[in-house]
């Protein structure tokens, strides 16, 4: 028989001090079996108290991270301090975001866990330990069940809708002082500054994107001047990474980022198989192109067939 | 060095994907070498290249058609080749235990390279559960690896750009992201001297790993489908956008 998880801790990611917004669907995720939530925090355990409780945290637990930089961003280091939460606390299931921190961070836990993971759920089954993601380029959705003491999943940005589900929470700390050392030693990293107006791909609610269609790389002003006034992530299609129109971290795509906005408006894009692997599961596709055929336009909720040079000008003036 | 590189027999990504029963594929498609592995078999090349004297020995778990990606492996300068056969379907936690048997038994490894995820099972995870066995420090999506005696420096991609850079000691394990390096494709004669490079079949059962303690199991298979109904937008460019913007602002709900 397979048990359902009783105590799930998912890894709580911040950023400049509050929690990210899509950590709550995740929690909401969780919240759908009958299990105890822990909020795992790595950092901000005091000040994140009250929100996380508004999506059904009951117990916020202070990791007990180091304060120097390079210790207590290291990812292993930091793998190593929610396993000891897991043993310490007897978590059977633990759920992390699979962004680009949690892809570096969530298999490091399963693996000293030794226990089974599924990353980049689109949707997951607490009571039968199911995970749904998607597989062989975004053409498949794959239900995978995991079996075993400790079940792992990695949660796709954005693929659950937040609902509030109040609860009360209690703070436990565990002891500073747990194994920090790390094989791995980090030694620097870009900042992510607090006044850094460009929002991650990953975890974007809106996506401009653009493709060869773009015609060059000063074009995308156009897209990011857009997405400034939207509050959108600019992505793209390969063909404009390798055109060099845009650095790489801004691909879309099956060797790119895998993104699940709630739109993605997708300007000069055809709509390869490849690019549809990293954003079939946007909640509605908007396609901007000349061409009626294009697969972008026949996979759309909305389309517009026109010159992305004269619709985006529009859009930027009206919002 | 003893470099092991990490691979696997991939569906192509342009193949149609079609589903047998509720948890197969049809594998009558073309299969190839895992993508991002071909980083990981470039850059164990040009470590080769470096530190005279190195072997590099191509690794996979698969049925016994996968010889043909460590064929390509060799093509591209892997010297030879171990293949763990089986026809079972295996999670990453036991293709993790067979890499490892495998690994331990043929050598001791300086370096594991290998692609930071497969193309087909999209998992992410092998490599750590590789490292956690072999007690190995594990750096993903690498976009810069330098290696200096028994140090390693490794840049790794994160989102929006951003890069992390981590120093580690040998032997570790590296997941090469497309950045790292752009996979020189072999030459015909790559190819046929590819042919005669000796690979070493082993079947899963021989190795005799532990059962792991937990699995993960594909219970349901289908198509991702997509019910879109495409409604055009029409009008005049401005008309057009004024659409577009009602559209989010009222039904998507995504600005105000
Ligand atoms: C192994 C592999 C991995 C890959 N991974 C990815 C990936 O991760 N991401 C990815 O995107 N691709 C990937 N590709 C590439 C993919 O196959 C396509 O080549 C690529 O997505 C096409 O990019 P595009 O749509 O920008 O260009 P095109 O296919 O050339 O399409 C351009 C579109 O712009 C439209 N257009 C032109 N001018 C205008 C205008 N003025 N106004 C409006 N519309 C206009 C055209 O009608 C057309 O539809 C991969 C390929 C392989 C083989």
């Amino acid at each position: 028989m397979n048990q359902r998880m009783n105590k799930i801790g998912i890894i709580i990611e911040t950023e400049n001090g509050s929690v990210k917004e899509t950590n709550f669907g995740m929690i909401t995720l969780a919240n759908r079996g009958n299990a105890q939530l822990y909020a795992l925090m790595g950092e901000n355990a005091a000040s994140a108290g009250a929100s996380l409780a508004e999506y059904g945290i009951t117990t916020v637990v202070d990791l007990g991270l180091p304060e120097e930089a390079t210790v207590r961003l290291n990812p292993d280091v930091r793998a190593k301090a929610v396993v000891a939460a897991v043993n310490e606390l007897g978590l059977d299931g633990v759920f992390g975001l699979s962004s680009a921190e949690g892809k570096d961070l969530i298999p490091r836990v399963a693996a000293y866990l030794d226990a089974p993971l599924v990353m980049d759920c689109l949707d997951v089954d607490p009571e039968n330990k199911t995970g749904r993601t998607s597989q062989y380029s975004g053409k498949v959705v794959a239900d995978i069940q995991l079996t075993g003491d400790i079940a792992v999943f990695g949660i796709r940005p954005n693929a659950v809708k937040a609902e509030a589900a109040q609860a009360e929470a209690t703070m436990v700390s565990l002891a500073a002082g747990a194994d920090t050392s790390s094989a791995l030693s980090l030694v620097s990293w870009d900042e992510s500054s607090a006044d850094d107006s460009q929002v991650s791909l990953a975890e974007a609610d809106i996506i401009v994107a653009g493709g060869r269609g773009m015609k060059n790389g000063d074009n995308f002003s156009l897209l990011f001047d857009c997405a400034d006034k939207m509050k959108a992530a600019v992505g793209a299609s390969r063909v404009a990474v390798d055109e060099g129109w845009v650095p790489y971290a801004h691909q879309v795509g099956q060797t790119g980022e895998k993104v699940s906005p709630s739109v993605y408006i997708a300007c000069g894009i055809s709509g390869s198989i490849q690019h549809f692997a990293g954003m079939k599961t946007a909640k509605m596709i908007i396609a901007v192109n000349t061409d009626e055929n294009a697969a972008m336009v026949a996979n759309s909720d909305y389309y517009v067939l026109g010159d992305l040079f004269e619709i985006l000008p529009e859009i930027i003036k009206q919002i | 060095m003893q470099i092991y590189v990490c691979v696997k027999h991939v569906p192509d990504s342009a193949a149609n994907i079609h589903i047998l029963g509720k948890d197969q594929i049809d594998e009558n498609v073309a299969f190839l070498l895992n993508p991002y592995d071909e980083h990981a078999v470039s850059e164990a090349a040009s470590l080769k290249k470096a530190n005279a004297g190195s072997e590099i020995i191509a690794v996979t778990v698969g049925k016994a058609d996968a010889d043909k990606t460590l064929r390509s492996a060799m093509a591209m300068g892997a010297d030879r080749g171990l293949l763990v056969e089986t026809d079972a379907a295996c999670d990453s936690m036991t293709t993790a235990r067979a890499l490892v048997a495998a690994i331990k038994r043929d050598g001791t490894p300086d370096i594991i390279l290998t692609g930071k995820e497969s193309i087909d099972a999209e998992g992410m995870q092998t490599l750590f559960r590789v490292g956690a066995m072999m007690d190995m420090p594990v750096v993903t999506n690498a976009a810069g690896l330098t290696v200096d005696g028994a140090n390693a420096t490794v840049v790794c991609e994160l989102s929006g750009g951003n890069t992390r850079t981590f120093e580690t000691n040998l032997p570790c394990v590296i997941g090469a992201g497309r950045g790292l390096n752009t996979p020189a494709y072999p030459t015909f004669p790559d190819v046929v001297k590819a042919r005669k490079k000796p690979v070493e079949t082993i079947s899963l059962d021989s190795l005799g790993i532990d059962a792991p303690k937990g699995s993960a199991k594909i219970v349901g298979l289908a198509p991702l489908v997509q019910n879109r109904t495409p409604k055009e937008i029409t009008g005049t460019p401005a008309e057009q956008a004024a659409q577009i913007v009602n559209i989010l602002k009222n039904e998507a709900k995504v600005i105000s």
